[in-house]
């Protein structure tokens, strides 16, 4: 089963066997306990819900202690459900990173980091006007479309809220996947800052490297 | 520690002479050249020692046929043969970025001639 939970700690480069520089981020996943197979028969839909992290019990609410009591599994911090790849995964069973192979496909989730209320250019990549020259618009998003509408086009690119979405990065390669240390290198960034958490999954792109990608 | 810093660590590679920039190196490094690999040499001076850890870069600079030619090269790569310092020099800045305005005699750097 493919899929996991982790912790991102930051990005680094490693060099590969023909000796170019690959740019990673290292997250420790994993591992992750199994604790609850959820059912289209009594859930409504297929899912498994993966555990990550000791956490004290004292911290747990009531409700989140007794699905660790029911699954007779030690209590975590975070729990993630995967709908995908989940054939003969019991609850009690455990998940580490040996699922992983160099040179695998994975989508990672996680939220992306907080922006804040950010202009057009930062949120939405404009182009900004002129700084000088007497244009009295530098960081403005100027026009908001067809005066003809009489009303702005719903959707339209506005500044506001920008940041702290649960964001996909697909099609990630597993640079390397370190079973001793539950340690994952990925090719490239992932969503959020460090700390963050994040679930790794086969990557729903079909690739022509690995057949199919799922698997 | 670190997860990174193990990483890191395990990368870097322990047979790197000490230089600094101002010294004259010569560069082996692995080129993969119509299929086939080979060692080539480039010998310069040192113009930037940047970077930490196994990230670490060099930028040397020599005159090619009255061309200036600066490459730089990842320290820790595994395509680095080796690295021979050929002439300690005396500069008293870090990075030489100055050399490149210079030619002929001002690109000259004095050696540091080993104390007995």
């Amino acid at each position: 089963m493919k899929n996991i939970i982790g912790r991102k700690v930051g990005m680094t480069s490693v060099f590969t066997a023909d000796g170019r520089s690959v740019p990673v981020t290292v997250i420790e996943a994993g591992p992750c306990s199994v604790l609850q197979r959820k059912t289209v028969e009594k859930d409504g839909y297929d899912a498994v819900a993966l555990a990550f992290a000791d956490a004290k019990k004292s911290r747990l609410t009531k409700p989140q202690a007794g699905r660790f009591k029911t699954a007779a599994l030690p209590p975590k911090r975070f729990i993630r459900e995967f709908r995908a790849n989940i054939e003969g995964v019991e609850p009690g069973a455990t998940v580490t990173v040996a699922e992983f192979q160099e040179g695998d496909r994975v989508d990672v989730r996680g939220v992306s980091k907080g922006h804040g209320f950010s202009g057009g250019i930062k949120r939405w990549n404009f182009s900004g006007g002129g700084a000088s020259h007497g244009s009295m618009i530098h960081r403005q998003p100027a026009s908001n479309g067809d005066t003809n509408a009489g009303h702005t086009h719903r959707g339209s690119r506005r500044p506001g809220h920008f940041g702290v979405d649960r964001t996909t990065h697909q099609n990630l390669e597993v640079v390397r996947a370190d079973a001793e240390r539950n340690v994952l290198l990925l090719r490239g960034p992932v969503p959020g800052a460090p700390n963050g958490i994040v679930s790794i999954s086969a990557t729903v792109k079909r690739n022509k490297r690995t057949a199919g990608g799922t698997a | 520690m670190n997860v990174i810093d193990l990483i890191e660590r395990e990368q870097e590679r322990s047979n790197i002479p000490g230089f600094r920039p101002g010294d004259t190196v010569k560069v082996y490094s692995r080129v993969v050249e119509g299929g086939k690999e080979r060692v080539q040499m480039f010998e310069g001076v040192v113009t930037v020692r940047k970077g930490g850890s196994s990230g670490e870069s060099i930028t040397v600079r020599r005159v090619a046929h009255g061309v200036g030619v600066e490459k730089s090269f990842l320290l820790h790569s595994p395509r680095i043969e080796r690295i021979e310092v050929a002439r300690r020099g005396i500069v008293r800045r870090s990075r030489l970025y100055y050399l490149s305005e210079k030619i002929g005699k001002g690109a000259r750097i004095k050696e540091k001639k080993a104390v007995r």
